[in-house]
């Protein structure tokens, strides 16, 4: 594993798998009755958050704890320019601390690769902009495997805002790293611009999708998007690409339902359908702490050493 | 001072071509072109092409407003080193350019620097496109060129009106073309580059529907329309296809001939600029109109910033790369065009836009002003921000080894750049 987790891409397969197959350890660990383990102990893992997210942040934070790091969180909510300090200066403040490694959520894309650029510690991607979120990937491509066996040949539909999503670009790298058909189901003004070099089929036609797939992959639907001339309304966007009640009903019986969180039910996806039980959605979230203390581990515990 | 100075054994370019030869200069005045010529001072030209010192259209001096990134001075040094005897500063400073008091005073601080620094007026008040700003008061200083460069003018009555308004003052009007609209919140070339970096994207359109209202607008209202820095194959084929009738010209920035929108992969603010850098293919027909003139002119589009502003998000720096100081060597290595040509497009066309001709980008022969400038076109060097003269950094050639050096730069007669060291 290289030194620091921007994209996925830093992964390849093999990697990917690498991840999967520790997060199975972890998993077992949690079940103990003292999920910690010393693995990390005399580590610091910061999380440098300049965009709110309670969920992402308290997963990383979970599983430094587990493997016994020291943690810290630096919280900004305006952005770097506007407080003043550059985002250089920021990270190498942080860095002064003398942390092992920094979590970076950010709005812009690319700050993870400004922050790994400036820093002398392991740089975790924990979601920049419309770029990636590398972790949720490996969580999302951990859950699949434990519910369908593996990704391999699986035929995934990711359904949404493709163009706006860090999630969807980590995990269509992912997905079809591990062999999956990856199938992108969006309104053309939710698709990225140019989809060259990009090895999805799309589609705009749920419906006909939906019986051919073991994964449906939904993706929030952002308020603003209307307001962007994007869409009419979030009921056109419902009643032609949310998941209903009916639409799930064309799925196959063994076919599983994802979603990253949080959730616009009544918009995406119907209530009812959320808490199916082909819904895996808490499963994505109990996973993403075992799939991160394996990535912390990867990057910091024995084998990876700190860069001089 | 005026002195005698004979500049020896270059290849001097001349009205009828490149010729071997020495330039002898008097009074700030080629006295004579010729063999085996004496002088009370000579600077050696061996290997090295004479030609008329280069005019750029299109300089950002920051000053007044942003002195951290670059001053008249600063600017003006780092033009002279590379190659130019005049330079046309934007009107984007703060205040903006936009009346006879802003454009005295830039002039006064360029009176003693080390080229001649002319200005171009903004063509709305606080370039903000909502009201004409006093063209008139400013071409009785001057000034030939206006433009809100930054923003494109984005109401096209408006628009109209500037340009017959102008039509009385014997001025060109510059067009940043970019519809805001289509462009908002972009921060790199829309394309397979953006898409996969998840950065907002510019499309080249944006840059192609202003062109194709300003040609309309120039064929009706008859006036001059300059647009500055084309950066798309799209804008190319407008322009190539445009009436004969409508009197325009064009200009392309260095970097929209030798970089590409993949240079952004590594998020680095350093590649960011407006127009963005493009696809491979929107270089190759940049590449192609300046050789063909559908665009006749290169200019550098040198935008300063201080190294802090750089050190940002990418989508929240600001735009903008340094150029003065690597254009020339960039123009003989990276087009399809003889030296001639080279200089043509760097110094004769653009003299002619910026109002100068007849005192720069004049053929080197008895008569001719002595604003030259003498490039080593086989040197090499590399490129180091800590060593250019700018006060910014922000060259994204940094690294990059370039074939061809400008040895000595001369401004009415005297040397202002020997050796590759500016004497002011």
């Amino acid at each position: 594993m290289s030194r620091h987790l921007l994209s996925i891409d830093d992964l390849g397969a093999e990697g990917i798998e690498e991840v999967l197959k520790l997060a199975d350890s972890f998993v077992e660990v949690s079940h103990r009755d003292i999920a910690r383990v010393p693995a990390l102990r005399g580590k610091t893992v910061v999380s440098l958050f300049y965009e709110d997210s309670t969920r992402t942040r308290l997963s990383f934070e979970t599983a430094a704890r587990r493997l016994s790091a020291d943690t810290m969180t630096f919280s900004v909510s305006t952005s770097s320019v506007k407080k003043g300090e550059s985002l250089r200066d920021t990270v190498q403040t942080i860095d002064a601390m003398g942390v092992d490694a920094i979590v970076v959520r950010h709005r812009s894309a690319g700050v993870p690769h400004q922050v790994a650029h400036w820093s002398t510690s392991a740089v975790i991607n924990a979601g920049d902009g419309w770029h990636e979120h590398p972790t949720q990937a490996l969580l999302d491509c951990y859950t699949i495997r434990q519910r369908l066996g593996g990704v391999a040949g699986k035929h995934i539909a990711i359904v949404g805002d493709i163009k706006h999503s860090r999630v969807a670009r980590s995990n269509i790298l992912a997905f079809t790293a591990l062999g999956a058909d990856v199938t992108i189901v969006a309104p053309p003004t939710l698709l990225p611009p140019s989809l060259a070099g990009w090895p999805v089929t799309v589609s705009h036609d749920l419906d006909a999708v939906l019986p051919k797939v073991d994964v449906v992959y939904l993706l929030r639907l952002q308020n603003e998007r209307m307001t962007e001339a994007l869409l009419p309304s979030a009921r056109e966007y419902t009643a032609r690409y949310g998941l209903t009640r009916a639409r799930a009903a064309l799925l196959a019986d063994d076919a599983i339902v994802m979603h990253p969180g949080p959730m616009n039910r009544g918009v995406e996806i119907a209530a009812e359908v959320a808490d199916l039980p082909s819904s895996v959605i808490t499963q994505q979230v109990a996973n993403g702490v075992a799939v991160r203390q394996a990535v912390l581990f990867l990057l910091l515990g024995s084998g990876a050493s700190r860069a001089a | 001072m005026p002195r005698e100075l004979v500049i020896k054994g270059g290849r001097v370019l001349t009205p009828d071509g490149p010729r071997p030869g020495d330039v002898a200069i008097k009074d700030g005045v080629v006295v004579a072109v010729g063999d085996d010529l004496d002088g009370k001072h000579v600077l050696d030209a061996a290997g090295c092409v004479v030609g008329p010192g280069l005019v750029d259209l299109h300089t950002h001096l920051r000053e007044p407003g942003r002195e951290e990134a670059e001053t008249v001075d600063s600017g003006a040094r780092a033009a002279a080193l590379g190659g130019y005897t005049a330079i046309v500063a934007m009107p984007n400073t703060e205040p903006a350019i936009d009346c006879a008091a802003v454009v005295r005073e830039v002039l006064e601080l360029g009176a003693s620097s080390c080229c001649d620094v002319r200005v171009a007026g903004a063509i709305t008040v606080g370039r903000a496109g909502e009201r004409l700003a006093p063209l008139g008061e400013m071409a009785d200083l001057g000034v030939r060129l206006f433009t809100d460069d930054g923003a494109g003018v984005q109401d096209a009555r408006l628009m109209r009106r500037a340009f017959e308004y102008a039509t009385a003052l014997d001025v060109t009007l510059g067009q940043h073309c970019e519809d805001a609209a289509l462009a908002a919140g972009g921060h790199m070339h829309e394309g397979e580059w953006s898409s996969r970096l998840g950065i907002a994207g510019i499309p080249a359109e944006a840059e192609e529907l202003m062109i194709m209202r300003d040609l309309a607008l120039a064929r009706l209202t008859g006036a001059r329309v300059h647009f500055l820095h084309v950066s798309t194959a799209g804008s190319v084929e407008l322009l190539r296809s445009a009436r004969e009738d409508i009197r325009y010209s064009a200009e392309a920035a260095p970097h929209h001939f030798t970089l590409t929108d993949e240079a952004v992969a590594g998020y680095d603010p350093l590649f960011k600029v407006n127009p963005p850098l493009r696809s491979a293919n929107d270089v190759a027909a940049i590449k192609a109109a300046l050789a063909d003139l559908t665009i006749g002119v290169i200019a550098t589009d040198h935008a300063p910033h201080a190294a802090e502003a750089k050190e940002a998000p990418f989508d929240e720096a600001p735009p903008g790369m340094l150029g003065l100081e690597t254009a020339l060597a960039l123009a003989l290595t990276e087009l399809d065009l003889t030296e001639q040509q080279v200089f043509d497009r760097m110094s004769a066309r653009p003299a002619e836009i910026a109002g100068l001709a007849g005192h720069h980008g004049v053929w080197i022969e008895k008569g001719a002003p002595a604003n030259l400038c003498v490039v080593d076109p086989a040197a090499q060097w590399v490129v180091d921000p800590a060593a250019l003269a700018s006060r910014s950094r922000n060259t994204p050639y940094a690294g990059r080894k370039l074939t061809g050096k400008v040895r000595h730069t001369i401004l009415r007669g005297e040397p202002i750049v020997i050796d590759g060291v500016a004497q002011r």
